[in-house]
């Protein structure tokens, strides 16, 4: 991909028509003349087939030249994106403050995330509680009570109808959300996944048949059918405990990305449980993946300090995120709605905002008074939630 | 374990790295700088609709809080 080629040129008068022109070495009864171009050709098409094959097969230097001084010329080299970005406008400033704060949970916020509604949050806390809220209006809609402390993953199923959580139980479990007062939720739970360590992340899929994916501190991810609670595929790979996982945008898509302890980002087929790509470049645990909206790319926090994006056609890192003010792990980033934005929550308990293009950062984001443990941008892309080890969670607009 | 068989778990683990690397290595793969000129151009296509970077009236924003309106 950086390799350079020099085309060496000599000047001077032709042998046979004696003009100033470029030579190229021609060689007649095994003696080198130098013609210019024309008469090669001259010579190649008057003097037959055996002389012609004496004439070296260099390309002509016209097309090629042009190839390597022109506008292409950039792609011989390694570029990364803000390089190539130079040329788009710079965004202005951004005013985004606190529009909600969530209060209720007793103790650190480590996971939330939106329904397809654009305005119910699911968070889990470390004291075991998982909250259904209503963002618009802050009211709490369920409140479930999990077995086990520090629940580390929790997601919305796509139909808004049912959360999945887990954490320290090593399980996956499912609640269908019921608004009838006399049911209670934790009679209807099912347990959908059993990993042998700590659940750290888990998704519904966009299938129909609902299907979980979840990640786990033993290493592995696994995808599970909701309604047998059969494993359906495990993928094993990763070195350390597994951190996050994001699903590939796409309806058709069948490839999530997951990152982990042992500073790689890998990219899954679903299907077959092989592992398509791998991204080595952070310097510590990755904390959060997330997918550019058009699918074609991820980005990584990381506890380096670092948000990356890598190319997954291009198969390489392609952008970094960083200043030297920053020295807080990234614990959750998230891409605005056109991808031109990333959020990262970091552990100096701030917000960043990141222009993906150019690499820097738009803005700073003050507000929780502890660790952002998780951030999410809603559906419609209207707003974003993040969570804290400080017990709230806080919608920004 | 018997050294034995940690040796040998070694190298079916060794000859598994092999393969995945060389499945990794086939694949095909683009120049950066079309790559990022994509992603340059998807981030164009969608900049009008993306509300956080554009903003977007505070009649339409559930969360902006607009001038409270009192019913008596």
């Amino acid at each position: 991909m950086c390799d350079q080629t020099f085309l060496v040129n000599v000047f001077g008068s032709c042998d046979k028509c004696f003009k100033q022109r470029a030579l190229r070495p021609v060689f007649k009864k095994s003696q080198q003349l130098s013609y210019c171009s024309t008469c090669a050709e001259i010579v190649s098409a008057g003097e037959g087939p055996r002389e012609s094959e004496s004439i070296s097969t260099s390309p002509l230097p016209g097309p090629s030249l042009e190839r390597r001084t022109g506008p292409e010329r950039n792609s011989l080299f390694l570029v990364t994106m803000h390089q190539v970005a130079e040329r788009v406008e710079a965004l202005g400033q951004f005013v985004m403050k606190t529009r909600r704060t969530l209060k209720g949970h007793g103790n650190k916020v480590l996971c939330m995330d939106w329904c397809k509604d654009k305005r119910r949050i699911v968070s889990s806390s470390q004291d075991g509680k998982v909250i259904v809220w209503d963002s618009f209006t802050t009211n709490k809609e369920h409140a479930v009570t999990m077995p086990c402390t520090w629940v580390m993953a929790c997601a919305y199923a796509p139909s808004g109808c049912a959360i999945a959580c887990g954490g320290l139980d090593n399980k996956c479990s499912v609640y269908p959300l019921t608004f009838d007062k006399n049911e209670s939720m934790a009679a209807k739970k099912k347990s959908v996944a059993m990993h042998t360590n700590y659940l750290s992340a888990c998704s519904f899929t966009n299938s129909d048949m609902q299907q979980i994916l979840t990640a786990s501190g033993d290493g592995t991810c696994a995808l599970w059918d909701v309604e047998s609670g059969q494993l359906l595929q495990s993928f094993h790979g990763h070195g350390a405990d597994v951190l996050c996982l994001d699903l590939a945008p796409s309806e058709t898509g069948n490839t999530f990305v997951s990152g982990g302890c042992d500073k790689k980002s890998m990219v899954w087929d679903m299907r077959s449980g092989q592992c398509v790509q791998a991204f080595e470049t952070h310097e510590s645990d990755v904390n959060s993946v997330r997918y550019y909206p058009s699918g074609d790319a991820f980005a990584s926090g990381s506890d380096d300090a670092t948000c990356r994006l890598y190319d997954l056609r291009a198969d390489r890192e392609v952008a970094i995120y960083s200043k030297e003010s920053i020295i807080f792990g990234a614990s959750s980033v998230d891409f605005s709605l056109s991808g031109r934005l990333l959020f990262a929550g970091y552990n100096d308990y701030t917000i960043n905002v990141w222009d993906v293009l150019k690499g820097a950062r738009v803005s700073i984001l003050f507000g929780h008074e502890n660790r952002v443990s998780t951030l999410r941008v809603s559906p419609d892309g209207t707003a974003f939630c993040s969570g804290s080890w400080d017990h709230t969670l806080r919608v920004w607009a | 374990m018997s050294s034995k068989t940690a040796s040998t778990n070694n190298i079916t683990q060794a000859r598994r790295t092999v393969q995945q690397l060389r499945l990794e290595a086939s694949i095909e793969r683009i120049k950066v700088s079309k790559a990022s000129a994509d992603l340059m151009s998807y981030c164009e296509e969608h900049a009008r609709s993306d509300p956080l970077l554009m903003g977007i009236p505070t009649s339409e924003n559930p969360f902006k809080d607009k001038k409270t309106c009192i019913i008596l």
